[in-house]
């Protein structure tokens, strides 16, 4: 999941192929494999089939692009941001354009959807993408007028002669020649692109390519999946989020329901996704979802079925007091030294309680064999682990697995999980049939992949009237280590690997000379509650305990907390920045502040009794890809009844360039949302290893009623284009508590903010 | 066995009759615009119109929409160009538009009773629906921009 491992391994040269293979066919472009020595235009490699990596775009004699969108539709509507910057520099009428989804074939590179990448990965390389197939038409098209190429250019579909005015359209080149042009990597580096200020199709708000099939209920999602011959699967509820095996299963009670179609009972998943299931199926869902209910299972609880809440909590809390726990992740100065010279020093914890991802659409996945090949129908984030570990489980080679990728009804990290197409496909190799697995709200609530219960604690030591050190400990379920060890990252000191997705945003961007940061696992976490990856992730927490911090000791030492964000984000030393993702560094931080903090009328807006504005500010997602975000929350705070009301989020965001600027609007609309759900209404507990609640009823989601005005300003500056549908998650809790504290005096510390935390804090205060 | 009129045609389904009229849409009909989202009345993803009422149809048995008028997502609007629909793409309210089709139909059902309402009762008629990538502005001044559309 870092940005380095995007490359197959094993590559010697990489050429960009614009070509096609036989005359009058259209076009592909795509990397190739060129071993060294062999000398093959694009033409050839293409023939020979050596153009089976990474391909990204096609083109068909009728001058239709297609653009191959390997990420997931989850609600962004990223094929077009990314089909945007291709025909941007391919000159193409956007009507021409269209994308797909491609299955999990590796020649489409690594699939993964996740931490606000997709855009901030791949504008530069699909802008060059496009580059190179107009430079490839421009020559044919110069070719078949007999010109020479540089006197000739191309726009809206159509190369022309800038002497004759002749002009030929990328359809009749592309029926009649044959394409051949091989780009090696210093060319396509070499590509002139345009900036910003020249587009015409980058920074427009172009109707979402996706919107249409969903307003009629034709868009295909997982569950509308339907093959020949397959039964319906429910999952019988295990006792225990994780760690219970059923021992035994009679079904002598499901066997007279009408279209009662067996059980597959899986004692173990080699893959370690959970320790074994029930399966009940039925010919249609109902029936399964009636055997389900008439299933008599025996189950070893196994080892978590003692764990609730509390003793997360605790563990944490006893690593955290444990200096030989965790390892270093951050290191700046004498953070020792320092806050024993402090003149004042200050120290608080933050708790962030289980998250549930929520998806609309609950896991689904239809498993099928055929032909010696498996194939897995559902909406992933993250392809290339659906297939090998499904094919682990089966026992079958990852070459026999493909996926054929759907739209999700929503991801948020959840669907980089294949807990559902491992579960499906192992039910259908038990009973020899296709299995379309559904869970039910209940079973996608208490096995989902938490957001861990995280707990942290801050210390800060005050000298001059500024922060002169600080140290933070985060403590949380490692993500990571679960799910792909292999990007732990190694501490500071080199004595151990962290979880740098639990750790990240705590190296923020303010002037704090010493600085100590210790990244350490919860072990009891990772047992009961296998953690997930939830939109915005660690920078979740780790904003939430930094900006809340910031904020305290302001109102401690008497400073304006907006003056004193401003005050530690002067840009200098590392936190000048560095192009292209964080030129600019912390100035953008203030700017954004200052946008923010003047839109909402900060200090100026009258506000009515017990309501109040706070402020906070985030760089996510991560130190080498920021979003630089403010946000000022209006809260009210029932002064009898201690209920707090958000009533308006004013949002400022520096995405450097705007793909598509209403898509922009609409991921920092619903992020905002979002993460205000997180903070006010939405919370999981577990009691003897079993999250307590069952459905919408007990787990409660913002509703639209409880959704405040959101005012948003989005900066753009020409810089490179950065993420938007995850910052603003993690800068919304941090405002709204101390928004909170400024309207009552009460400081909340952990999620859900609610009247009677609030009521408590006002008590002890 | 049961008859049911969904989108103005008759449908004979082989079904026992307590099984949920969501299921019977999507699996035996194939009319896959209805969405699964809770099975508890509580989401609105599985909205449709019963005799020009919305109703949650995970709630609903098929032996009680017999004889019924039964209007799904995909017969909102012969050419998918109902006001509410004009109004959602104008305003591109869809995210993963995974819960819209509910959106949708319960923003026609409640604008048929109540062409120009207020925000209030905008927000009061469409509390029961969930979005989880929360579109909820977009959904609101969408509701206001169909009835607009309605009244022209
Ligand atoms: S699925 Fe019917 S209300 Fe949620
Ligand atoms: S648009 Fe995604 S749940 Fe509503």
């Amino acid at each position: 999941m870092t940005k380095h491992d995007k490359n197959l391994k094993g590559i010697t040269r990489r050429e960009m192929l614009v070509g096609s293979a036989v005359a009058g066919t259209g076009l592909v472009v795509g990397y190739s494999l060129i071993p060294e020595g062999t000398l093959l235009g694009a033409r050839e490699a293409l023939g020979a089939g050596q153009w089976d990596h990474q391909l990204f775009l096609t083109m068909d004699a009728s001058g239709i692009a297609t653009v191959h969108i390997t990420k997931a539709e989850i609600g962004q509507h990223i094929g077009t941001a990314l089909a945007q910057s291709v025909a941007e520099e391919l000159e193409i009428d956007w009507n021409d354009v269209r994308i797909d989804y491609p299955d999990s074939d590796p020649k489409w590179g690594l699939m993964i959807t996740g931490g606000s990448w997709s855009v901030n990965w791949t504008f530069d390389r699909n802008s060059r993408i496009g580059a190179s197939a107009r430079i490839a038409l421009v020559e044919a098209g110069a070719k078949m007028m007999g010109v020479p190429a540089a006197q000739c250019s191309a726009s809206n579909s159509t190369v022309t002669d800038s002497v004759s005015g002749a002009s030929r359209t990328y359809s009749e080149i592309l029926s009649t020649t044959t394409i051949d042009r091989t780009f090696s990597e210093d060319e396509m580096k070499a590509l002139t692109l345009k900036k910003f200020g020249e587009y015409k199709v980058v920074g427009k708000s172009i109707p979402a390519l996706d919107i249409p099939d969903k307003l009629t209920g034709v868009a295909r999602y997982g569950i509308d999946v339907f093959v020949p011959n397959m039964v319906y699967g429910r999952l019988v509820a295990n006792p225990t989020r994780y760690g219970a095996v059923p021992l035994s299963v009679d079904d002598s009670d499901a066997k007279g329901i009408d279209g009662y179609a067996g059980v597959a009972h899986i004692k173990e998943d080699p893959t370690g996704v959970n320790t074994g299931y029930v399966v009940a199926l039925g010919e249609t869902y109902w029936a399964a979802e009636k055997a389900a209910a008439a299933m008599k299972v025996n189950w070893d609880n196994g080892p978590n079925a003692g764990t609730s809440s509390a003793d997360i909590v605790q563990s944490a809390k006893d690593a955290i007091a444990d200096d030989s726990q965790g390892f270093t992740w951050v290191l700046e100065g004498d953070p020792e030294g320092a806050m024993a010279g402090a003149d004042e020093t200050i120290e608080a914890e933050y708790e962030t309680s289980l998250g549930y991802h929520g998806c609309m659409e609950p896991m689904n996945a239809v498993a099928m064999e055929s032909g010696g090949v498996w194939h897995l129908f559902c909406g992933s984030q993250f392809q290339g682990r659906f297939t090998a570990m499904t094919a682990a489980a089966l026992g079958v080679d990852a070459a026999n697995v493909v996926l054929h990728q759907c739209y999700s009804g929503t991801g948020f990290g959840r669907r980089l999980e294949p807990d559902n197409v491992i579960i499906a496909a192992m039910a259908a190799q038990q009973v020899g049939r296709p299995v379309k697995l559904i869970y039910t709200r209940e079973i996608d609530l208490g096995f989902d992949f938490h957001q861990t219960h995280t707990v942290q604690r801050v210390k800060g030591g005050v000298k001059n009237g500024k922060i002169d050190v600080m140290s933070h400990d985060v403590c949380a379920g490692w993500a990571t280590k679960r799910m792909a060890p292999g990007f732990l990252a190694d501490s500071v000191d080199k004595k151990g690997k962290i979880d740098q997705f639990s750790t990240n945003g705590s190296d923020h961007w303010y002037d704090i000379a010493n600085h100590y940061v210790r990244s350490i696992e919860n072990t009891t976490a990772m047992a009961a509650t296998p953690p997930g990856q939830l939109r915005a992730v660690a920078p979740t927490w780790t904003w939430w305990a930094n900006e809340s911090f910031i904020d305290e000791v302001a109102h401690k030492i008497g400073k304006d907390p907006l003056d004193m964000r401003l005050s530690m984000l002067s840009a200098t030393g590392k936190n000048a920045g560095t192009p292209p993702n964080t030129v600019g560094g912390a100035n953008r931080l203030r700017n954004a502040l200052i946008v923010a903090a003047g839109k909402a009328g900060y200090g100026v807006k009258p506000m009515p009794a017990n309501t109040a504005m706070g402020i906070a500010s985030v760089a996510s997602q991560e130190r080498g890809s920021p979003s630089w975000t403010a946000v000022v929350a209006e809260v009210h705070v029932d002064p009898s009844s201690g209920e707090p009301t958000l009533t308006k989020l004013t949002v400022a965001m520096d995405v450097g360039t705007a793909v598509n600027p209403d898509g922009v609007l609409a991921q920092i609309q619903g992020s905002a949302l979002f993460g205000s759900s997180r903070v006010l209404h939405e919370n999981v507990t577990m009691t003897n290893g079993t999250i307590d609640q069952l459905n919408f009823d007990t787990w409660t989601p913002m509703r639209i009623h409880q959704a405040p005005e959101v005012d948003v300003a989005i900066i753009q500056n020409g810089h490179y284009p950065a993420g938007c549908g995850e910052p603003v998650v993690t800068c919304v809790g941090p405002a709204i508590a101390n928004a909170v504290f400024n309207a009552s005096g009460a400081r909340v510390r952990s999620w859900p903010i609610t009247a009677e935390k609030i009521k408590a804090a006002q008590r002890g205060a | 066995m049961a008859v049911l009129k969904i989108n103005s045609l008759s449908h004979v389904v082989d079904a026992p009759a307590d099984t949920k009229l969501l299921w019977v849409i999507r699996e035996h009909l194939r009319l896959t615009g209805t969405k699964f989202g809770c099975g508890m009345g509580l989401c609105g993803a599985c909205t449709v119109h019963l005799n020009g009422e919305a109703v949650r149809s995970c709630q609903i048995e098929i032996g009680d929409a017999e004889g019924a008028d039964i209007t799904t997502i995909e017969g909102l609007d012969p050419k998918g160009n109902h006001p509410v629909q004009q109004a959602w793409l104008e305003l591109q309210v869809p995210q993963c538009g995974y819960c819209q089709s509910g959106q949708m139909m319960n923003a026609a059902a409640f604008l048929e009773s109540n062409p120009s309402p207020s925000d209030g009762e905008i927000l009061e008629a469409m509390q029961g629906n969930l979005c989880r990538c929360i579109t909820y502005l977009r959904i609101k001044q969408g509701v206001k921009r169909a009835s607009e559309i309605m009244g022209a």
